[in-house]
């Protein structure tokens, strides 16, 4: 198993979601955060105060999935974030100890095989 | 003669009372884009107050409101020349055209409602300013013009439900097709940012609405307490109707229903304000509802992005309020300004209707021209990238909700 994290652009995550979904990734986690990857500086102004931001909003994904689902995973996110622009974000995809269904107790490769489907 | 003292002071209240309908109307929009186009959705509202406000000073007074001929005025008031202090009717002169000023101001920001979230800012200020002078001084002079030819004609528009609403809705059409859709209507759920804005922007525009109406009778006289009370009662049945009417489709009554529906109440009695009975604005408010709900509900499903239904609240509602107007318009309340079908007049429903259809073609063949020839010079639309970051960032530099995370003043001037 693998914990694929993702930090995307804002506005690639409805791609990115659909390009997930066209890949049969159903369970997922999201969040807003801030970040840094050498975007160029936006500058604003306000009142005649400039400040340069450093920070641009960023989503995070986070994606447990079983080995052979790694790569369309990985695919996937790239197909739908990629604009060819700095700032696209990264993907990191990280070895999982352990991972429990809170539900029915199943673990590993059961627990994050989504339900209905058989475990390939 | 001297202007009259009360109409004069009810005619101050009554200017602000509408120069303050454009602010809320950007709040009315601002509610429902996304929250990267908060600012720029606002700024089409309140830079109107400049650009278009500056241009009615300058040049567009006196192209509604000079007397050359009757299909526009002549240069005899431009730059305010001999625009004084006499009185214009009852009131000062120089606050007659300011009163007119703050409706060519909040007609032209109309439009910015269906191109919100895509359209470029420098492009959309010269197409409004342009827009102001060519399409709404002369549509103004010929309904409002003492020698305009709708007005000849016997065209009942006591406030402006053609001038201004339907002429802002052909234009916003016309608009809305040129400049294309978002780049991710129809494809991506498009949730609006703040609905209490919408809320907010709703009740300030009915506050501002009495001043528009019942300013329109341009004195504190019978025929401004008739164009008042409509205006609070149309809406309210407007509201009544469209609140069941979402009941029974879906059993909720939305908020942003709630907004819309009084906005349209406001639009349909415009035009009837001064002439119809208030028990005829009440039935007019009402059955203004049905055209405009259907009409949205129709549009969120084609391909046309007026993206906050302008032609379906300002055009439909505008067309069905004038229309109304010639059935409803009674001899009695109108002191003699107006007759409609109820007085047996059935010969005006045909002149309401004449200039529903010349304003409707002229606003849209001009507003084409207009639009086409900025777009030949000056590009329309961000690219797709800039349109997916917001056009707050990337036409104002500025964000509405931002947290300075990460924000390092620049001291250094020249670091750009």
């Amino acid at each position: 198993m693998k914990l694929v994290v993702a930090v995307i652009r804002p506005e690639k995550l409805n791609d990115v979601l659909e390009a997930l979904f066209h890949a049969e990734v159903k369970g997922l986690t999201i969040s807003r955060v801030q970040g840094h990857g050498g975007e160029l500086e936006r500058v604003e102004t306000y009142r005649g105060t400039r400040v340069k931001m450093e920070l641009s909003e960023k989503v995070r994904l986070e994606i447990g999935v079983s080995d052979h689902f790694v790569d369309p995973t990985v695919k996937a996110i790239i197909d739908g974030a990629r604009t060819g622009d700095v700032g696209d974000g990264k993907i990191f995809v990280m070895p999982v100890e352990q991972v429990v269904r809170i539900r029915t107790g199943e673990t590993d490769r059961d627990a994050v095989t989504p339900v209905g489907v058989p475990p390939g | 003669m001297a202007p009259n003292p009360s109409d004069t002071a009810w005619l101050f209240v009554a200017t602000a009372l509408v120069l303050m309908m454009t602010p809320a109307l950007g709040f009315f929009y601002g509610g429902m884009v996304r929250s990267k186009n908060t600012l720029n959705t606002l700024m089409m509202s309140f830079s109107a107050l400049g650009f278009v406000g500056l241009a009615w000073a300058l040049l567009g007074y006196s192209i509604a409101f000079g007397r050359a001929s009757q299909w526009c005025g002549g240069g005899e008031y431009f730059f305010l020349r001999g625009v004084m202090l006499d009185a214009q009717g009852t009131i000062p002169h120089l606050l007659f055209f300011a009163y007119q000023g703050t409706f060519a101001v909040i007609t032209a920001a109309l439009i910015s409602g269906a191109i919100v979230e895509r359209m470029r800012f420098g492009p959309y200020i010269v197409f409004i300013t342009i827009w102001s002078l060519l399409v709404y001084a002369p549509v103004a002079h010929w309904v409002w013009g003492t020698n305009g030819f709708l007005a000849k004609l016997g065209a009942l528009d006591f406030a402006g439900g053609t001038v201004v609403h339907i002429n802002a809705a052909a234009a916003a059409l016309v608009c809305a097709v040129v400049v294309g859709p978002r780049k991710d209507y129809a494809r991506q759920a498009m949730l609006p940012q703040n609905v209490p804005f919408t809320l907010l922007g709703a009740g300030l525009l009915w506050l501002g609405w009495f001043g528009f109406n019942a300013g329109s009778a341009l004195g504190a006289n019978r025929a401004a307490a008739l164009a008042f009370v409509n205006t609070m009662l149309a809406p309210m049945a407007t509201l009544v109707v469209w609140t069941l009417l979402d009941l029974m489709r879906t059993k909720k009554a939305t908020a942003i229903g709630a907004a819309t529906g009084i906005v349209v109440g406001l639009v349909a009695i415009t035009p009837a304000a001064g002439f119809v009975s208030p028990m005829s604005a009440i039935v007019l408010g009402a059955i203004a509802a049905f055209p405009s709900y259907f009409a949205l509900l129709y549009r969120a499903g084609t391909r046309l992005d007026d993206s906050l239904d302008v032609v379906a609240a300002h055009g439909v509602g505008g067309i069905v309020g004038a229309l109304m107007t010639g059935l409803l318009a009674s001899k009695g309340w109108s002191g003699g300004a107006g007759s409609g079908v109820i007085d047996g007049n059935v010969r005006q429903l045909g002149v309401q209707a004449i200039a529903i259809v010349v304003t409707l073609l002229y606003s849209a063949v001009m507003t084409l021209v207009i639009v086409k020839v900025t777009g030949a010079v000056l590009p329309l639309r961000m690219t797709p990238r800039e349109e997916g970051m917001g056009l707050d960032f990337s036409q104002h530099g500025e964000e509405a909700y931002s947290r300075g995370e990460g924000a390092i003043l620049l001291l250094d001037r020249r670091t750009e």
